[in-house]
């Protein structure tokens, strides 16, 4: 099914959860943030998170500075 | 813009060792930015989390803004290495960067509400520790620690804005540093990219570009803009 992340459409197969898709597509999850239809998701969520067709995701990864 | 009248009044203060009243301060801020905008600033409740090249680069760039409630929490001491882009002074190193900091913002407006706390933010403190500001500014160093407390902010709070902030490092292009908004209570500024595992160095202006683009982004806030 169709997801789009950061802008861009992806297939990915449905019932995947949230968890599933950041640690299968190579982000380091202690390091990310992630909007899923315009709310952030907690952490202890992911894995309970199943997405949707259609769903917009927005994955920020942060890095060290300040 | 007549300036000239309020110089000669504050020479005069200072030359009996007074300090500006907060209605001459409260009315020279106006004159520069006008009553309106000033009054929606001076009402601004605002965090600043971590004062190190971030965080005491925006409290400043707020204080002298006149923000009036701001909120100041860091844990650490200012350490010699700091000086090369944090606003700390050498008479600062060794103390509480919380106290030097009110020291230092307390000079330029001692009429601001500024309250500090000398604490790291953990699972519990972060539960309650912002329930009275609108605008958190996130100023971290560290990767994990900032998705760490992006995921406990939104968590725990269900209204206030949060401005975090990631990629800095080097000396990139100035321009390269942007903010952007994720939805309406989530901006993150900087370039995103360019950050300390890449083996770049700290520099003033460069993360001083970001903790404006934090600062700007507040004051945009607080005067009714919410576009990045």
């Amino acid at each position: 099914m169709e997801i789009t992340v950061n802008g861009e459409k992806y297939d990915v197969r449905r019932g995947i959860s949230l968890f599933e898709y950041i640690s299968e597509s190579g982000y380091d999850m202690a390091r990310t943030a992630v909007e899923l239809n315009k709310n952030i998701v907690p952490k202890s969520g992911y894995k309970n998170c199943i997405l949707s067709e259609y769903d917009m995701l927005e994955v920020v990864t942060f890095v060290g500075g300040g | 813009m007549k300036d000239s009248e309020d110089k000669d009044k504050i020479q005069k203060n200072n030359s009996l060792n007074e300090i500006p009243t907060y209605n001459e301060i409260y009315a020279s801020l106006c004159k520069r930015h006008t009553k309106a905008v000033q009054d929606r600033i001076s009402s601004g409740r605002v965090a600043v989390v971590g004062l190190g090249g971030l965080g005491s680069v925006i409290a400043t760039a707020l204080a002298r803004a006149g923000v009036g409630h701001l909120h100041l929490i860091d844990f650490d001491r200012v350490d010699l290495s700091n000086l090369n882009r944090q606003q700390y002074r050498l008479c600062d190193i060794g103390k509480y960067k919380t106290e030097a900091l009110l020291e230092i913002l307390e000079e330029i407006n001692p009429y601001l509400d500024i309250k500090i706390d000398s604490i790291k933010i953990d699972k519990c403190n972060i539960k309650y520790i912002f329930e009275n500001d609108n605008i958190v500014c996130e100023a971290f160093d560290d990767a994990v620690s900032k998705a760490l407390f992006v995921d406990g902010f939104f968590t725990y709070y269900k209204s206030g804005v949060l401005i975090s902030s990631s990629g800095m490092a080097g000396l990139g292009s100035g321009n390269d540093i942007i903010t952007r908004k994720i939805n309406d209570r989530f901006y993150i500024c900087g370039d995103g990219k360019n950050g300390l595992e890449s083996g770049q160095q700290l520099f003033a202006p460069h993360v001083g570009i970001c903790a404006c683009h934090q600062a700007n982004m507040v004051l945009r806030l607080l005067t009714g803009m919410t576009g990045a």
